[in-house]
């Protein structure tokens, strides 16, 4: 084990990808940097997760593109189909909205629609989220209007050992992957395995075990839902804290072995909150593990409301260890709705 | 002007082109019985684009195609009756009838799908192409496209990063008059569709689509320099279509009598067999004799569709991923 930052175990696992399989190469905005500038090539990613790749990988692998999110994507997903392993990055999740089409109705329909003639092994690599104050259109995560598309496969690292182990895991998958890697987690130290690291797609991790209620929680929100359960730990409750790792596919045995355990259930999720991963998986639970539950099911999301920019604003717009724990509380006052 | 090919290839091209005349008008006459589901674009008209274009094309080179794509897919080699049962829901069909008419595809030809989505194919074109210039394996790549598609931003994205990446890809546009209801001379705001896809950075040149000569020839060229590691191009082929955007188009918004008028003036096969007739390349009756062929493939084709098993509803969920 060692340990590293959330950026250094994405360098880690694409620079171990890379050097593994030559079909991979990254497109995006600047993933090299300076293409054509009067100053200096190869600033290593926007948000630094490609340090000295472009000398190690040349310009065939590293390819800086155009601000072009369709053409990025769609570039990515037709190399796909004829012999690459590309990885196509989107430099914020909002920008999605750009390239829905190549996503939603090309990649993951061809291997149905074409009746299994092809796999689409893409990954598109998108920075998500808030808590840097970067606004409505930078700050979103839009992980739930991927995971309603059948085809796509979701990946959500919350620590920098997930994001190690499912990158690796992604680059070998042979469908379409979206990852998305949470921009204020960037910084988040770690234990990570070294050297090769897969973990399987639609395995939960449970990061922690108790006997009160089940937290699961998304992202970001692992580590706030860690602190949460540290706090209750203090009056001798103990959760159980769920981490899906991928939305898509789903691990609901994890979710629901564990509510049957405890009888609660919270569901923390960043995400605004309409047709929402969270409300996914309360669905799920009610449903499927309604004998189950003991009190209403929590979800502590975002409101219904854009991303704002105001530091204030921002901090009560993303749900926090506070509310986590307050949630919480409530499902063990019985009748809570 | 001397042949430009063996008669050989003459006869291969007309079959082409007439086996997707026949295979159109036929499905022109089967549609309104009702056996045929979902929504339907026929490419009556514009044969000599869609062959002259894939006359120049080896197995291995793939071209992405759209809604309207039977003459894309017929020119590069799909099989006829697997067509037919796709276009029908049929199990025995190119995509198992999960696919239908906007979406057939056959990867065994290098057909890497029609497309519902107008300007959903290019950028899936430069991908490929990106994806053969890095692999260094001399294919080419081709993302068809109409006069509506070259509105969309998808495909101008596709044609600047195609430049940018300098990758082996050829944008054709079809530009047969009309974006579904909507005049083509109306919807596209530059004078000519050519420069402004010369103003992209890659050379484009304008055709006569009606002229299988005429597109194999600009087509050829198109391709050596792809091939020969230039970079793309674009080729805007002007043409028409015999039918509407889709089948039970009423057409009201063309004049009465365009379309019989364009039958006479603008029909590529016509202008095909007077021409290799005329300049005694190959006879009449050579012509005819394919005809008759293609239409007892097509009559059978069409027999053999019908009678075809449904796909079985356990394929409903299958293929969705690899695996999940």
């Amino acid at each position: 084990m060692a340990v590293m930052t959330y950026r250094e175990a994405l360098t880690d696992a694409y620079r171990l990808s890379m050097r593994k399989d030559p079909r991979i190469c990254i497109l995006g905005e600047d993933v090299a940097g300076g293409a054509g500038a009067s100053g200096q090539r190869n600033i290593g990613g926007i948000f630094g997760p490609w340090p000295d790749f472009l000398p190690e990988f040349g310009e065939q692998r590293m390819i800086d593109t155009p601000i072009s999110e369709s053409a990025i994507v769609g570039t990515a997903v037709g190399a796909a189909l004829c012999g690459l392993r590309p990885v196509a990055e989107i430099m914020f999740s909002d920008f999605l909205g750009l390239c829905l089409d190549q996503i939603w109705n090309q990649a993951a329909k061809f291997r149905y629609m074409f009746g299994g003639q092809t796999s689409c092994p893409v990954v598109i690599r998108v920075n998500t989220g808030a808590g840097m104050s970067a606004g409505s259109q930078h700050s979103q995560t839009g992980y739930a209007m991927m995971t309603n598309i059948p085809g796509l496969k979701v990946v959500v690292p919350a620590t920098p050992a997930d994001v190690k182990g499912l990158v690796m895991t992604a680059l070998q998958d042979p469908d379409p992957v979206i990852i998305f890697d949470h921009k204020s987690l960037f910084t988040e130290k770690g234990e990570v395995p070294e050297g090769e690291f897969y973990l399987p797609f639609g395995e939960a991790d449970l990061v922690r075990e108790g006997d009160d209620c089940t937290i699961v929680a998304i992202s970001r929100m692992v580590k706030f839902s860690e602190k949460a359960a540290d706090k209750l730990a203090e009056d001798g409750i103990t959760v159980d804290i769920v981490n899906p790792r991928t939305l898509s596919p789903l691990d609901e045995e994890t979710i629901l072995e564990s509510v049957a355990h405890t009888g609660r259930l919270v569901v923390v999720d960043e995400s605004n909150p309409r047709c929402s991963a969270a409300t996914d998986i309360a669905a799920l639970v009610a449903s499927k593990g309604f004998s189950s539950l003991k009190a209403a099911i929590e979800l502590v999301t975002a409101p219904h409301s854009p991303p704002p920019f105001a530091p204030n604003l921002e901090r009560a717009y993303v749900p926090g260890p506070k509310h986590i724990e307050a949630a919480v509380r409530r499902t063990l006052q019985g009748r809570n709705r | 002007m001397s042949q430009p090919m063996s008669a050989e290839d003459l006869l291969g091209a007309w079959r082409r082109m007439v086996t997707i005349r026949e295979f159109e008008e036929r499905l022109h006459k089967e549609m309104p019985k009702g056996q045929i589901p979902g929504f339907t674009h026929l490419y009556s008209g514009q044969e000599a684009i869609a062959v002259g274009v894939c006359d120049n094309l080896s197995l291995e080179d793939v071209i992405v195609s759209t809604h309207r794509g039977h003459g894309h897919c017929l020119a590069k080699g799909c099989d006829v009756k697997a067509m037919m049962q796709e276009i029908y829901g049929r199990a025995g069909g190119l995509c198992g009838g999960k696919g239908g008419s906007m979406h057939i595809a056959d990867f065994s030809k290098g057909m890497l799908g029609a497309n519902g989505i107008v300007g959903g194919g290019p950028p899936l074109a430069t991908g490929a192409a990106l994806a053969f210039r890095n692999l260094g394996n001399g294919r080419v790549s081709v993302g068809f496209g109409g006069d509506g598609s070259s509105n969309q931003g998808t495909v101008f994205e596709a044609m600047n990063m195609a430049v940018v990446l300098k990758v082996p890809t050829l944008f054709v546009f079809e530009n047969n008059g009309y974006s579904e209801n909507t005049a083509a001379d109306y919807a596209i705001g530059a004078k000519d569709l050519a420069s402004r896809c010369a103003a992209f950075g890659m050379p484009a040149e304008e055709g006569d689509g009606t002229d299988y000569f005429d597109v194999y020839e600009k087509t050829r060229r198109a391709v050596a320099r792809a091939r020969n590691g230039e970079g793309p191009s674009s080729l805007v082929f002007t043409c028409t279509r015999f039918f509407g955007h889709f089948e039970g188009d009423p057409q009201k918004y063309r004049a009465a009598d365009e379309v019989a008028r364009f039958r006479q003036s603008k029909d590529c096969l016509g202008r095909f067999r007077t021409r290799v007739t005329g300049e005694g390349w190959v006879r009449d009756a050579a012509l005819d004799e394919i005809r008759e062929e293609v239409l007892a493939l097509i009559d059978e084709a069409v027999e053999e569709a019908m009678a075809a098993p449904m796909p079985d509803l356990a394929t409903l969920t299958t293929d969705v991923y690899t695996r999940y």
